[in-house]
């Protein structure tokens, strides 16, 4: 472990109070471990560790959009949980806004917004506006700032018809905006979203994915956010972080990603009738099904020669672009690599 | 008659949050670490009371949005508790005594076991609800929040409606002060609010110890019942009706005993069960600070293993 940076920084971090800029979220070494306890027979239990988290080490700073993301069970969540201090780390350290999250809950509280994509921290029964309310007191929001606020998401995420709606009538999507509108009304200087689009429509997708971009870009909220939809990652991310079996496997750009991972997107194309497979410089047709090709091509390549070579010389109707899911993504990730 | 407290609490409208998808309920098991992390003080406690507050607030204003159901529900708990004491007037048409007290001497003791028992009931009884908020992970939505996680979830889903229990007790703790024959003396005016507040205490402090159980087991709050409603039905009758075991785990155990029993003992002037010395009558407040205290504690360590285990 390192030492504790407020010990060894010189009298010139006065200047700084609590994290740099830089390192605004910063992990070392930071483990989870869980004992499972499972009955093997009458009376009879083993007793297996579970790593959830293993010697993570990262920092995200202040005002960057990080995606997170890994198959089920590698320890998003489980890391979101330490990071918003619901979990306490066995080992390692780990600091938010320079406090450490687990020790001083309810103060980092102020400073963070949560939203969980598959539980809501609205009040179920209540109409929409009350979980409002109830965060403007609770989380001591100056009333000017709160109207704002509120206005601001009102508008921006579409609540005004749903504020006076019990939080359980609504649909997935328009509880999904009401969460995240819950989580900023205190002005949180970071994030978390875990899942935020999971279950969502194409256009509630975007609209998320829109707010989220503005909200970034004009407020400097730092945005940590955990998903299965590369989209969000290709639409949101300047830099993604892939965890598997609680390590880090990859941090870097999303098209570094695809070439790490050697991976393939797909380029499907519907011809005016049944033809023998295309050819084109770059594509390698893998399947036929009548007049429908089905044709992969590098990742991280652009599709739109391709698609003008086919135009030129062939009868095309129709074309999509398909891209590989996140679990195929490392999935291939470890076969190019060779490990486990 | 326990089973009438029972259908009094799940009426209608209290049900409704099932839609809380359940969440992964990833891992089991007890990871241990030093070091408990909040500060305990009088900054915690006003900012567990304001929480409270608001939350609770938050609820009533939802209720009296619908004034007729209100009415309609509080007196349906009026009622549902009412029958309790029916039954024992009715027992009464039979016989004289029951274990040596009369009438209005077991009234006395059902109207403050009922009153401190309602008060509790009223203020923090929907802590049984913790097991399923674990059990879903919507617990964690609680530990997000600037708020102590003991006061959201006492104030979660606060129900004006259980003040119905409290005046029903209020009712026939009033009818046995006029009915009773007794030399009011300084002392014993004295002892009555202070046995109420003290078993309030008591009683508050089983429901906490309880919740804090259910981050061990989850499906504890039938055992949790147990010990609520079937305390409070248990000190509605006199200590005398009931086998010495008993009585003493009511007193040493799970000290019951001090909400009401020896209390009334002094009041009424009849023999303390055990043979418990004099100022035992006197003991409640202390009683009920230490439990307070214990079921404090309980709750801290639960929240900790919740917080070590996330399940």
């Amino acid at each position: 472990m390192t030492g504790e940076p407020e010990a060894v920084a010189g009298p010139g971090a006065l200047a700084a109070p609590g994290a740099p800029e830089a390192d605004f979220i910063v992990l070392d070494r930071v483990e989870k471990v869980f004992e499972v306890r499972r009955k093997t027979g009458f009376l009879k239990r083993e007793r297996r560790e579970v790593r959830a988290v293993d010697a993570l080490s990262f920092s995200v700073a202040r005002g960057e959009m990080v995606g997170y993301i890994g198959p089920n069970g590698a320890g998003k969540s489980t890391t979101i949980k330490m990071l918003t201090g619901i979990l306490t780390p066995s080992g390692g350290r780990l600091r938010v806004a320079g406090t450490d999250p687990a020790r001083e809950r309810r103060r980092l509280a102020h400073r963070i917004g949560v939203v969980f994509g598959q539980r809501t921290t609205l009040w179920w029964d209540l109409p929409l506006i009350d979980s409002y309310r109830l965060a403007h007191r609770m989380y001591r929001v100056p009333d000017a700032r709160y109207r704002e606020n509120l206005e601001r998401c009102v508008e921006l995420l579409e609540l005004g018809d749903l504020l006076d709606v019990p939080v359980r009538q609504l649909s997935l999507g328009q509880r999904m905006r009401g969460d995240i509108a819950a989580a900023l009304l205190h002005d949180p200087e970071v994030l978390y979203l875990d899942e935020p689009t999971i279950g969502l429509d194409v256009i509630s997708k975007a609209k998320v994915r829109g707010f989220l971009k503005e909200l970034n870009a004009e407020r400097g909220t730092t945005v940590l956010l955990t998903t299965h939809d590369l989209q969000d990652i290709e639409q949101l991310c300047s830099r993604v972080m892939v965890i598997d079996h609680g390590r880090l496997v990859y941090d870097g750009a999303l098209t570094g990603l695809h070439e790490a991972a050697e991976g393939e997107r797909t380029l499907v194309v519907d011809l005016e009738r049944e033809l023998p497979p295309v050819e084109v410089p770059g594509g390698r047709v893998v399947r036929v099904e009548g007049p429908r090709q089905w044709l992969a091509f590098p990742a991280g390549r652009s599709a739109a020669p391709l698609v003008a070579h086919i135009a030129e010389r062939y009868p095309l109707v129709d074309l999509s672009v398909r891209e590989p899911d996140i679990e195929e993504v490392i999935a291939r990730m470890y076969a190019g690599r060779g490990v486990s | 008659m326990a089973a009438g407290g029972h259908g009094e609490r799940s009426a209608p409208g209290e049900h409704a949050g099932g839609g809380e998808r359940a969440g992964s309920g990833e891992w089991a098991g007890g990871g241990e670490r030093a070091g408990s992390g909040e500060w305990a003080g009088t900054g915690r406690i006003a900012a567990g009371l304001r929480t409270y507050g608001l939350i609770a607030a938050m609820w009533t204003r939802s209720t009296m949005a619908y004034r007729a159901s209100f009415a309609l529900s509080t007196l349906t708990s009026f009622a549902a508790t009412f029958f309790d004491f029916v039954a024992i007037m009715l027992m009464f048409s039979r016989v004289r005594a029951l274990g040596g007290y009369a009438l209005p001497e077991v009234a006395f003791l059902y109207g403050l076991s009922a009153v401190s028992f309602g008060l509790a009931d009223l203020a923090i009884g929907s802590m049984e609800r913790l097991g399923r908020r674990v059990r879903d992970g919507t617990l964690d939505t609680l530990l997000v929040r600037p708020a102590p996680v003991l006061a959201q979830v006492a104030a979660d889903r606060f129900s004006p409606r259980r003040i119905g229990r409290v005046l029903q007790g209020a009712l026939v703790l009033g009818w046995a002060l006029a009915r009773l024959d007794v030399v009011w003396t300084a002392p014993k005016l004295l002892l009555m609010p202070v046995t109420v507040l003290s078993g309030f205490g008591i009683f508050c402090s089983v429901f906490v110890a309880g919740a804090a159980f259910q981050f061990v087991t989850q499906d504890a709050s039938e055992v949790q019942n147990a010990f609520t409603y079937g305390g409070t039905t248990l000190l509605q009758y006199p200590p005398t009706v009931f086998g010495k075991e008993l009585v003493r785990g009511v007193t040493f155990l799970l000290p019951l005993a001090f909400v009401n029993w020896l209390p009334a003992c002094y009041v009424l002037g009849r023999p303390y069960p055990l043979d418990l010395p004099g100022w035992t009558a006197f003991a409640s407040p202390l009683v009920a600070v230490a439990c307070c205290a214990l079921s404090g504690l309980a709750w801290r360590a639960g929240l900790h293993s919740y917080r070590s285990t996330g399940s």
